[in-house]
């Protein structure tokens, strides 16, 4: 449990990060908005951690039961995020590299 | 087992740098595919320092629960293919929005103070709906549910008392009044079901081609989850404060961008159900005429300037390759040759640069709408394939559902020619005066087949 000071400090690095999100993609062009979506998709999957330490720390039954479908799915949600993200980002990289050419 | 915990937060600090550094390199096709290496190494680490949390226990459970979810994951996303990536996404969101819910259940069922709970009961109701929400919207996509709106009478009202009473139980698990007749034992269960059935009930209503907006939205949302379950642990967990607020404001800004090139409110994607009625019949006049595929053929093979127009049909119809056969005859032949992508062209933002990437089409060839409208005037060609709604006129007349979308100004062109599988009408059920102006012709068949005679065609010319 978090004490009142910790929640603050926390709050003030969540809008610094709000900006530091708004700012990053902002920059990127239209043509990358599915790689950006699938990306932040990847990104959010830092939930796997979380439900980790959920999961080690669950006492009763219903707890770890909880805690094992919330890893299955936050791992699910990192390694899907990333192959999508890598697969797509593959193609721009060839269709760059070799205009013209390709499969 | 060495005491590993000390690496825990220095690891989470590097691997949150990476991931803005991820982001950041996003700005640059050549650049973007390096940093998502690197956010990917850092999150594998991320997930093996996490081992060494004080007092974890369940090891074996937690390792048993990474390789099921992660072999799913991975393979399922090797196998889907570049048309049904939008889904994927949509899937994979729910994924973690699902995860953020199980989460906050775990904390919910622990010792909880008011604000950990309050945060914890925010971060499940929002990671619920992403969960549902996004199940739905991959049911459509993937064509396992009509994609058409679902609606019912009285569905807006039912929605809101649904989640007025998913509100209500969460506060009253977070209170834990004594004057309420229910436990906290029951409230809870109740309070994630009536959350899983608000993102299901709202996301019935969108229809297919909104699902660009629908799926951004529902990835903020889950980035949101997972940055008020970050608050719900002993310390707070950083990372996924910083990550998952990062994801919120992605996923937001473009969430608005999409609905701004679409010219609707958020309001009115999410409860407008567009496209469930059909439009009173506009007053068109003249008729479609037809073309055939040897004189399209010839029209191109002369022209000087020629932009292709794609939309979804083309990704149906798996016409892509066939597309990029096309354009490089063409270009052999001195002909200019230009893709205009709308914002909202495909099932996801920029899906079209995708399926066109994955062709192999440089991307440098590829132009979204405010860089390639000015051009139509002095195009002697534009092919529009499986595109209808945003090649629509009809969106600079007043009155009609589409005033005011922006749109690729094709009906500019000196010649439009417009490749369609039969006479229906778009997702938005409304005519396209397009289809019967005297500079456009229409040519039937499947885009697919019809671009491979259009190549026949041309390499005999």
């Amino acid at each position: 449990m978090i004490d009142i000071t910790a929640f603050w400090i926390a709050l003030y690095i969540a809008m610094l990060a709000a900006f530091t999100g708004y700012v990053v993609i902002s920059r990127v062009p239209v043509i990358l908005h599915t790689p950006l979506m699938s990306g932040s998709n990847f990104i959010h999957g830092i939930v796997l951690v979380g439900a980790m330490v959920a999961l080690g720390l669950a006492t009763t039954p219903l707890e770890q039961a909880i805690g094992f479908i919330a890893v299955v799915l936050g791992a699910a949600n990192v390694t899907g995020g990333y192959v999508v993200t890598e697969r797509i980002l593959q193609m721009f990289d060839r269709s760059g590299k070799k205009p013209g050419k390709g499969a | 087992m060495a005491d590993l915990s000390f690496a825990i937060e220095p690891v989470y600090l590097a691997t949150v740098f990476l991931f803005i550094i991820a982001l950041q390199r996003m700005s640059h096709p050549l650049t973007a595919r390096s940093g998502i290496v690197w956010a990917g190494a850092a999150m594998l680490i991320a997930t093996l320092v996490t081992f060494f949390t004080p007092n974890l226990t369940n090891i074996a459970l937690i390792a048993i629960a990474i390789v099921v979810g992660g072999g799913f994951g991975y393979i399922a996303a090797r196998r889907v293919s570049m048309t049904h990536m939008p889904q994927m996404v949509a899937f994979y969101n729910g994924m973690g929005g699902g995860a953020a819910a199980g989460i906050s259940a775990v904390a919910l069922l622990g010792p909880t103070t008011a604000i950990t709970a309050s945060l914890a009961v925010a971060g499940g109701l929002i990671g619920a709906v992403s969960f549902s929400g996004s199940l739905i919207a991959f049911l459509k996509l993937q064509g396992w549910m009509p994609s058409r709106p679902v609606t019912f009478p009285g569905q807006q009202p039912v929605n809101m008392v649904v989640l007025a009473l998913a509100i209500i139980s969460g506060i009253f698990v977070v209170l834990q009044p004594s004057w309420v007749p229910l436990s906290v034992s029951m409230w809870l269960p109740l309070f994630f079901l009536l959350a899983l059935g608000f993102g299901l009930l709202m996301t019935l209503p969108i229809g297919g081609a909104d699902m660009p907006v629908v799926i951004s939205m529902y990835n903020a949302f889950t980035g949101l989850a997972v940055a008020l379950d970050g608050f719900s642990f002993a310390t707070p967990n950083y990372a996924m404060i910083i990550a998952g607020i990062i994801v919120g404001a992605a996923g937001s800004l473009l969430t608005l961008h999409m609905a701004k090139a679409m010219n609707r409110s958020l309001a009115n994607v999410f409860f407008g159900a567009f496209g469930a009625t059909e439009e009173q019949a506009a007053q068109v006049s003249g008729s479609m005429k037809a073309i055939e595929v040897d004189d399209v053929a010839i029209l191109l093979a002369y022209a000087d300037r020629v932009i292709i127009a794609p939309g979804y049909g083309m990704a149906v119809a798996q016409a892509q390759q066939k597309v990029k056969e096309l354009s490089d005859l063409l270009g052999a032949r001195g002909v200019s040759v230009k893709f205009a992508i709308h914002p909202v062209a495909g099932r996801m933002p920029g899906h079209m640069n995708v399926l066109l990437a994955e062709a192999g089409v440089a991307y440098d060839h590829l132009f979204d709408r405010d860089e390639v409208n000015p051009e139509f005037p002095g195009t002697d060609v534009v092919l529009v394939i499986g595109a209808n709604d945003v090649v629509n006129p009809a969106a600079h007349r007043q009155g009609s559902p589409l005033f005011g979308m922006p749109i690729l100004d094709v009906e500019q062109a000196k010649n439009v020619i417009v490749l369609k599988r039969g006479q229906g009408k778009g997702f938005a059920g409304i005519e396209n005066d397009l289809f019967y102006r005297d500079n456009t012709r229409m040519l039937y068949g499947d885009a697919r087949e019809t671009v491979g005679k259009l190549v026949q065609a041309l390499k005999k010319l």
